[in-house]
């Protein structure tokens, strides 16, 4: 039953992900791109990992495509404004085949690789918590967790600055 | 309490490897093809996805919490290059009218 639906939701996963690549309307990528992320926290709730299943929700279909949507929505975009990419076949057909290529070698490479399972007496299935992770996250991890929100903290410096408006510099 | 998730017992966790890398296989061709910006950024968050996913499987699997942290601080970094980057987009918009990345090609000589 599980089994049956990791398969169901690794394949809605690619079709939805298909869907953001080849749909041509960018605010129905988006949409594809936001049923992608509610899979992957499907999948991440299916490993009982659910902190990352939340976070992932929040942080991806909260935060980061709302800010795709609004941009898409405040820059006007609509479907043809690509539509001089119509005439360039050959740059799609070179991608996707060179793409189906790589994917036919990491296949065949990962093919043969074992990659070793789960060790029954040792298993901790309540490792994904939020209890165990904040735990490591504030013990172990603590100088790459306040670095984050240096980063953090630099990027919104950053985003403020390019989105000003420039009144004495030159629109090229 | 300590049960194993059945996904564990019955997955292999070859097929993650093959799903993940599918997944990272699209977002590249993505990123190949689109010449719109905005879609090559999404695309971009495919191939990270890819990555946590795995990363994800990997960490439930061997019972080892450390790589569940790394999936939280890669979506930290991907949620300050988004910020970032869509600022970049909304700036190159507001010159050009366009976010086509083939205008974009001054540096190429």
């Amino acid at each position: 039953m599980t089994g049956n639906l990791f398969y169901f939701l690794a394949f809605l996963t690619l079709f939805a992900a298909l869907g953001v690549v080849f749909s041509k309307n960018p605010v129905y990528s988006i949409l594809c791109l936001i049923l992608t992320f509610f899979c992957l926290s499907g999948h991440y709730i299916l490993l009982n990992a659910q902190f990352v299943a939340a976070v992932n929700i929040i942080v991806y279909a909260g935060a980061i495509m709302v800010l795709f949507l609004f941009v898409i929505m405040f820059l006007n975009l609509n479907a043809d404004t690509e539509l001089a990419q119509a005439k360039l076949t050959i740059t799609k057909v070179a991608g996707v085949i060179s793409g189906g290529m790589l994917l036919v070698i990491m296949i065949a490479v990962l093919k043969d690789v074992d990659p070793g399972t789960y060790d029954p007496e040792n298993f901790d299935s309540q490792i994904g918590m939020v209890e165990n992770l904040g735990l490591l996250l504030f013990t172990k991890y603590l100088l790459p967790f306040e670095l984050a929100s240096v980063l953090f903290l630099v990027a919104m410096v950053g985003a403020v600055m390019l989105g000003k408006k420039e009144t004495q510099q030159r629109h090229f | 309490m300590n049960e194993i998730p059945e996904v564990i017992r019955t997955i292999p966790l070859q097929h993650y490897l093959f799903f993940s890398s599918a997944l990272f296989v699209i977002g590249i061709i993505g990123v190949l093809t689109r010449r719109n910006a905005i879609i090559i950024f999404m695309c971009i968050e495919l191939m990270l996805n890819a990555s946590n996913i795995l990363l994800t499987a990997f960490s439930a699997y061997r019972s080892d919490a450390n790589g569940q942290v790394f999936v939280f601080f890669i979506m930290a970094v991907a949620a300050a290059e988004v910020c970032v980057g869509l600022a970049i987009i909304v700036m190159i918009y507001r010159n050009l009218r366009s976010t086509d990345v083939k205008i974009l090609s001054n540096l190429k000589w």
